[in-house]
């Protein structure tokens, strides 16, 4: 082959009798138009010869991309051994080919990633998620600063804790409130079309009542938890974590644990079993509602029902797991907040984390307890 | 005020660091006099920065010592006998200007409510922020967060201080502003100040001794007095930083 044309440009292959062979361009080179015929240009250029020159002399437009192509071509002829130049730029072409070509080319600083089989790669992922997310520090480093704590209490920032409590607690009432009120309701509704058909409508309150004070309501306000303050947790600590705060408290020398981490972990636990008993209230008060427009019951039957069934434990067992709900969320999201980089992204990917894993924690631990209170017999 | 007899108040041995098993530098021997302005300089990626967070503590090395005021920067007791300011300054964003630099007193001291406003009242004052004592740190410009940073970093009456690249995102008159600032600290309260910074501008105002870092030596490739540096280095590296130019020019 000695020519090749393409749209809107043409080449030729022409000998130079000492050994060495040009490719003369003329016309424009535009990516657009050279891309999809350039294997014939890369043709003419085989066999290479100890010597090949690129002409640009009659070349009126140059692209980057196009550039790219040129200098690519010129990498794999000095790969393949030739001495290939390209001569005969001028004006726009040449300010192109020197804007391009002022960096020479470098291999990747990194290899591609390797092949590897399906369980190569989830050992993979989850050391490189225990790695990234670094829990082993924080397990170690919570540890130490929790013994710390224990030893001298007053390290802790209880100043925050108040307030911290108002936002996960009071701030969430409404939420709360009206979530469990429809999940009540939801409950009572369901249970009423099969319990009217057996004449047994008073047992709704039982199966409101139980329901709601062991499972229901602490369930539904740690998941209600988990995405308000679990997310609020994360993306404050994050944020302080990308923008240097946490760096800087260091310096300071305060520990990021007992000045951020133990008051949120404390508000938590504080907080959670006051919002379920308020919860496994508004809960019953939604079955009441359900009992009275579709079972026919009264107020006070129902309540009846609902105060002789419903005993001490009951209630306390709910409380109970919600403490461990709060520990958890709140240790979670810390986690996540304080293992952020990667800036906002990083933020939003940590916020993201938290809440998941918090729901994940939560039905886990209540998988826990649900075993430990049956093998008792509690 | 610190002579040219007293030991150097840091002190770098065959120091090397880097994140994971990547070596950004290795085997940094240098030491930084009492009273002087110290920059650290080099390229973006260079690695100063890494070096900045190994002297304050928040990063182990791989090998090697540092010494600063002859201890390890790693505390695990007693008050930081340093202090930072960071390249955002790092200010609290949900406490006032005056509860930033009051926490540090809070932390540290015994002084009750009144003795502590008043020594906020006193550095926001020093670094010219005076009334703005109850914004906060969002309502406040990029230079004026530098200067509540600054002033949170003394508010312990550190002898040593540290700044990350201080001009970043400032305007040229801020900047200026800053650089004034730095050096009447060091002449007037005698504070070593060591600095992380590629503006030479700013190098060349307030430093009075440096060290340049390089990526690819990933060791350093100069030291001495930036002025001398600028005009007396053979190092084509080096020549072509403080000249501002390409090194194939």
């Amino acid at each position: 082959m000695i020519a090749a044309d393409g749209p809107g440009y043409h080449v030729d292959r022409v000998d130079l009798g000492d050994g060495g062979a040009a490719l003369r361009f003329a016309g424009e080179l535009r990516f657009r138009q050279c891309f999809a015929s350039w294997q014939n240009v890369r043709r003419l250029a085989r066999p290479p010869t100890p010597r090949m020159e690129f002409d640009l002399s009659h070349v009126d437009h140059l692209d980057g991309a196009a550039t790219a192509l040129l200098l690519d071509l010129r990498s794999e002829l000095v790969e393949a051994g030739a001495a290939a130049e390209i001569v005969g730029a001028q004006g726009p072409v040449l300010a192109m080919l020197q804007l391009y070509g002022a960096h020479p080319p470098r291999p990747s600083a990194k290899d591609p990633p390797a092949q590897i089989g399906i369980l190569d790669q989830i050992g993979h992922e989850v050391l490189t998620t225990v790695a990234e997310t670094r829990l082993l520090d924080f397990i170690g480093d919570v540890s130490i600063a929790g013994a710390q704590a224990l030893r001298r209490p007053s390290t802790i920032n209880w100043a925050d804790v108040p307030h911290l409590m108002e936002r996960a607690g009071a701030d969430g009432l409404p939420i709360v409130a009206m979530i469990n009120f429809l999940v009540g309701m939801v409950t009572a509704f369901q249970a009423a079309i099969q319990l009217k058909q057996v004449g047994a409508n008073i047992f709704v309150a039982d199966l409101v009542g139980l329901s709601m004070t062991r499972e229901l309501a602490p369930l539904m306000t740690a998941i209600i938890v988990a995405g308000r303050s679990g997310a609020a947790f994360a993306a404050e600590l994050g944020t302080m974590r990308v923008s240097e705060e946490i760096d800087a408290l260091r310096t300071l020398g305060l520990d990021p644990y007992q000045f951020l981490v133990f008051p949120r972990v404390l508000a938590l636990i504080l907080v959670l079993p006051l919002l379920t008993i308020m919860a496994d209230l508004v809960g019953i008060a939604g079955g009441l509602l359900v009992a009275m427009l579709t079972l026919d019951l009264t107020p006070s039957a129902y309540l009846i029902e609902v105060q002789r069934v419903v005993g001490l434990w009951d209630v306390f067992s709910g409380c109970l797991k919600t403490m461990f709900f709060g520990l958890s969320i709140a240790l979670i999201a810390c986690q996540r907040g304080l293992a952020t980089h990667g800036g906002a992204e990083g933020v939003g990917r940590s916020t993201t984390s938290a809440v998941v894993t918090s729901l994940f924690a939560i039905v886990v631990v209540d998988a826990i307890f649900t075993v430990l209170f049956n093998a008792v017999g509690w | 005020m610190p002579s040219a007899g007293d030991a150097p108040i840091i002190t770098v041995e065959h120091l090397t660091i880097g994140y994971g098993e990547t070596v950004v530098l290795e085997n940094l021997d240098f030491t930084v006099p009492r009273g002087a302005v110290f920059a650290i300089l080099g390229g973006s990626g260079s690695g100063k920065s890494t070096v900045l967070r190994h002297l304050i503590g928040l990063e182990t090395p791989m090998r090697g010592t540092i010494l600063v005021n002859g201890a390890p920067p790693v505390r695990t007791a007693g008050a930081p006998g340093y202090g930072v300011l960071f390249q955002s300054g790092a200010l609290f964003g949900s406490m006032t200007l005056a509860e930033n630099v009051a926490l540090p007193l809070r932390k540290w001291t015994r002084l009750d409510a009144a003795a502590i406003d008043t020594i906020v009242r006193s550095k926001l004052r020093l670094v010219g922020l005076e009334g703005f004592e109850n914004h906060l740190p969002a309502e406040l410009s990029g230079g004026m967060k530098k200067r509540a940073g600054i002033a949170r970093a003394l508010a312990l009456d550190p002898p040593l201080i540290f700044l990350d690249e201080p001009s970043a995102g400032l305007d040229p008159v801020s900047s200026v502003d800053l650089d004034q600032l730095i050096v009447a600290l060091n002449h007037s309260l005698g504070m070593t100040t060591v600095v992380v910074t590629h503006e030479l501008a700013s190098i060349f105002a307030i430093a009075t001794e440096c060290i340049m870092v390089d990526h690819e030596a990933r060791s350093i490739i100069a030291r001495g007095n930036p002025v001398a540096l600028r005009d007396g280095s053979t190092d084509p590296r080096v020549a072509a930083f403080f000249n501002r130019r390409t090194l194939a020019a």
